[in-house]
C-alpha cells in the first residue's frame, strides 16, 4: 500500500502486511453476519440457508400482514419518539446548566447523570420492575417511556455537552449586550449553533430506546411489546425467515440513523473548517 | 492590606462592584443548577430510587414478621439453646390461626422455606391440622403432636432468624454462605452453593471476551490510526455499522450462521470439510463469539483514539537512534497505547459483566451469566430477596470497575492536556 507508514525493512513490511490481513479478517467478522442474514429475508423457501431456492417478498408480506409484528413496530416508534422528546428536553436543559455550573460537586453530579449507561440493564430493569409495579407503571406505555428516557438522556447530555464546550459563550454575551432577552438569545443565537449537536443527541436517544430490550422484557405487557422484544420471543421459539425480515427493517433504521449522524458530523467539520 | 491602602473613593466603588459581580455569579450558578435539577429529580424517580429500592430488598425481611408477629416477639428473649418455652408455642398457635384466617400462611411459608428446605410443608400441615387454639399450657404438646418438627430446635431458630426487620440471609446466600442455628456463618450446603460458580463463570466469560476483543481490536485500531484520514474514515464504517446495528439483529445473525443447519455448517459440509454438523452455538463458544462481535467496537474506538494521539515523531526518533522496528514498537509505541488498552479493556469487561440477552439466546444452560439468574429469580420464581442480593453484588463490581475506569480516563485527559 502506498499510504502505509514508512516501511524500511522487510520485517516491517511483513508486520504491516500482517496487520492488513488480520484487520481484513476482523472487518469480515464484524460485517459478514449482518450482511449474511439480509438475503435470507428475500428467500422464497423457509429454510435459513444458502443457496436460496428463489427470491420472493413473502416474508416481508408476512411481517406486514402480522398484527403482532406491525403492532411491535408501532410500539417501538411511539416509545422511541416519546422518550427521545422527553430526554431531549431534560438532557439539553441539564447540559446547558452543567456547562455554566462551577462546583466541586460537578464531577459527582455528572457521574450520577451518566450512570444509567454503565449500570447493567438487568439491574435497572429489576429495580424499575419492583418500583413501578405498585404504582401501576408496569405494563404501561408511560412506564416504558420513562424508563427509556432515563437510559437515553445520558447520551443527550454527552453530545449536547460536547457541542456546548466548543460553543463560544461570547456570542451569547454579545446577543445580550445588543438587547436580546435570554430567551431570544437562546432561540436566535445559541440554538442554531448547537442544533447539529442536538440532532446527534436525538439520534443517539432514539437508537437507545429503539434497541432496548431488557427493560421491555421485564415491564411491557402484551400490548406494549416492541420490535426487539418480538424478535427476542421469535428467536427463542423458532427462527422463521420473518425474523430476518424484521432484522433487515431494524438494520435499515440503524443505517439511516448512522448515515444522518455521519452527515451531521461532516457538516459540522466543514463549518468549523470554514470558520477557522 | 489592599483595602486599607486604597483611597476612600476607590474602596467605595470597588467593593460594591466586586460584590455585585459576586452576586451576579451566584445568580448564574443558581440558574445553572435550576437547569440541571429537572433531570436530577427525574433520574431520582426513574433510576436511583428504583435501584435503591432493589438494594433495600436485598436486606429487607418483613414477611415472617408480618405473618407471625406474636411468635417473633415471644422468641425475642429466647436464648436459642433449648426449645423455646410454652409461651412461644402458644403465640405460634395463635399466629398460625390468625394467618390461616387471613390467608397469609403461604407468604411466611415461602420465606421460611428458603432458609430451611421443607418448612413450607411444616407450616401448611400445621395450619391445616390446628383446628382450635390448644388449651393454655398444652400448646407445646399439641404442636409437637401435629408435626414433630416443632420439637426440633432448628425449626425455631429458622423462624427467629427470619424475624427481620433486616437480614443478611440473602446477601450471604448470594455468596454461598449461611448462618447456622448458633448464628455462625458457615458454607452453604453443596446443593445450594451455586452462586460463587456463577460469579466465577461470569468473570471468566467477561475476561475471555475482553481478551478476544483486545487481540482482534488492536491490529484494527493500529491500521485505522496509521492510514490517512480518508481511508480510515471509510474503514471506520465497518466498525460503526455493527456498533449501530441492533443487538437482537446481531444475535439473530449469529444463530442463523452457527446453528447446526446454519450457513457455516452447511458451507463446511458442502465443501466436504465436515461430515456431521459442528456444535457451534448454544454453548460457550457461541456465547464468546457473539459477545465479542457485539463488544469489539467498544475496544476498537478507545484504542483508536489513543493511537491517533501518538505522534509518529516518537517512532521516527526511536528509529533514528538505532532501535530496530520491533524494539521501537515494544518500548516506544506500545507503552503509549497502554491507557487506551486499559480504558478499552475495562469498558468491554464492565459491559460484558452485565450481559443478559446474548447469553440467554445463544448460550446453553451452563453458559448463563449472573444477570440471567437475577432475571430468573425476579420474574419466574419471585425470590426477590435473592435476586436483589445478586443484583447488589453485580452492581458493586460494576461500580468499583467504573470508578477505576473514570480515574483512568481522567488521567488520560490530564496527560493529553499536558502534551498539547
Amino acid at each position: 500500500m502506498s499510504d502505509a507508514p514508512s516501511l524500511r525493512t522487510p520485517s516491517q513490511r511483513i508486520a504491516w502486511a500482517t496487520t492488513i490481513v488480520v484487520s481484513t479478517l476482523v472487518f469480515i467478522f464484524l460485517i459478514a453476519p449482518i450482511l449474511a442474514i439480509m438475503p435470507l429475508s428475500f428467500s422464497s423457501g423457509s429454510y435459513l440457508t444458502y443457496p436460496l431456492p428463489g427470491l420472493s417478498l413473502r416474508w416481508y408480506n408476512d411481517f406486514i400482514n402480522s398484527p403482532r409484528w406491525m403492532n411491535s413496530l408501532k410500539n417501538s416508534m411511539v416509545i422511541g419518539v416519546a422518550s427521545t422528546t422527553l430526554s431531549m428536553v431534560l438532557g439539553t436543559l441539564a447540559a446547558l446548566g452543567l456547562a455554566q455550573w462551577k462546583s466541586r460537586l460537578k464531577p459527582l453530579v455528572l457521574a450520577f447523570v451518566l450512570s444509567p449507561v454503565v449500570v447493567p440493564g438487568v439491574i435497572t430493569a429489576v429495580g424499575l420492575y419492583f418500583f413501578f409495579a405498585p404504582i401501576g407503571l408496569t405494563g404501561s406505555y408511560l412506564g416504558l417511556i420513562l424508563a427509556h428516557t432515563a437510559l437515553a438522556t445520558p447520551f443527550v447530555v454527552i453530545t449536547v455537552g460536547a457541542t456546548l464546550q466548543s460553543f463560544d459563550t461570547n456570542l451569547a454575551r454579545a446577543a445580550a449586550s445588543l438587547g436580546a432577552s435570554p430567551l431570544e438569545a437562546f432561540r436566535r443565537v445559541i440554538l442554531p449553533l448547537i442544533l447539529p449537536g442536538l440532532a446527534s443527541g436525538a439520534l443517539f436517544a432514539f437508537a437507545t430506546s429503539f434497541d432496548e430490550v431488557v427493560i421491555v422484557l421485564f415491564m411491557a405487557g402484551p400490548e406494549q411489546r416492541t420490535l426487539p422484544r418480538e424478535m427476542f420471543s421469535g428467536i427463542r421459539e423458532n427462527i422463521s425467515p420473518t425474523i430476518t425480515a424484521a432484522a433487515v427493517i431494524l438494520t435499515t433504521v440503524s443505517v439511516v440513523l448512522l448515515a444522518t449522524l455521519e452527515a451531521l458530523r461532516r457538516r459540522n467539520e466543514r463549518l468549523k473548517g470554514g470558520g477557522g | 492590606m489592599t483595602a486599607a491602602s486604597l483611597t476612600g473613593a476607590d474602596a467605595e466603588t470597588k467593593v460594591p462592584l466586586k460584590r455585585r459581580l459576586k452576586q451576579a455569579e451566584r445568580a448564574r450558578q443558581i440558574k445553572a443548577l435550576a437547569l440541571v435539577l429537572p433531570l436530577l429529580l427525574f433520574l431520582l424517580f426513574t433510576f436511583a430510587g428504583p435501584i435503591a429500592g432493589m438494594l433495600w430488598r436485598a436486606v429487607d425481611d418483613q414477611e415472617v414478621r408480618q405473618v407471625l408477629p406474636q411468635t417473633i416477639v415471644a422468641l425475642a428473649n429466647w436464648d436459642g439453646k433449648d426449645l423455646p418455652d410454652e409461651k412461644a408455642y402458644a403465640a405460634l398457635a395463635n399466629d398460625i390461626q390468625a394467618a390461616r384466617a387471613a390467608g397469609t400462611i403461604a407468604i411466611a411459608a415461602k420465606r421460611l422455606n428458603y432458609a430451611l428446605n421443607g418448612f413450607r410443608t411444616i407450616l401448611t400441615s400445621t395450619a391445616r391440622n390446628l383446628k382450635i387454639q390448644p388449651e393454655p399450657g398444652t400448646a407445646k404438646e399439641a404442636l409437637g403432636k401435629i408435626n414433630p418438627a416443632w420439637r426440633n430446635r432448628t425449626t425455631w431458630t429458622t423462624i427467629r432468624d427470619a424475624g427481620g426487620p433486616v437480614t443478611s440471609f440473602y446477601l450471604l446466600a448470594a455468596l454461598d454462605l449461611v448462618r447456622n442455628a448458633d448464628g455462625a456463618i458457615v458454607a452453604a450446603s453443596p446443593d445450594q452453593a451455586i452462586y460463587r460458580e456463577i460469579f466465577a463463570r461470569t468473570f471468566l466469560i467477561s475476561l475471555g471476551v475482553t481478551a478476544l476483543c483486545l487481540i482482534l481490536g488492536f491490529p484494527v485500531a493500529y491500521l485505522l490510526a496509521a492510514l490517512p484520514p480518508g481511508r480510515s474514515n471509510l474503514l471506520m464504517i465497518f466498525v460503526l455499522l455493527p456498533f449501530w446495528t441492533s443487538l437482537l439483529v446481531r444475535t439473530c445473525a449469529w444463530i442463523v450462521l452457527l446453528q447446526s443447519n446454519g450457513v457455516v455448517n452447511e458451507s463446511l459440509h458442502w465443501l466436504g470439510i465436515i461430515d456431521a454438523p459442528l456444535r457451534l452455538i448454544y454453548n460457550r463458544f457461541g456465547v464468546c463469539v457473539a459477545m465479542t462481535h457485539v463488544l469489539l467496537p467498544f475496544m476498537i474506538l478507545p484504542l483508536y483514539s489513543s493511537m491517533k494521539a501518538i505522534s509518529p515523531a516518537y517512532m521516527r526518533a526511536a528509529a533514528s537512534l538505532g532501535a530496530p522496528p520491533l524494539t521501537a514498537f515494544l518500548r516506544i509505541y506500545l507503552p503509549q497505547t497502554l491507557p487506551g488498552i486499559g480504558a478499552g479493556s475495562l469498558l468491554v469487561f464492565i459491559l460484558a459483566l452485565g450481559y443478559y440477552i446474548t447469553p440467554a439466546l445463544v448460550g446453553g444452560a451452563a453458559d448463563q451469566m449472573i444477570s440471567y439468574f437475577i432475571a430468573l429469580y425476579t420474574t419466574e420464581t419471585a425470590n426477590w430477596g435473592l435476586a436483589s442480593a445478586l443484583g447488589a453484588l453485580l452492581l458493586l463490581a460494576t461500580v468499583l470497575l467504573a470508578l477505576v475506569y473514570g480515574k483512568l480516563v481522567q488521567g488520560q485527559q490530564v496527560t493529553g492536556g499536558m502534551k498539547n
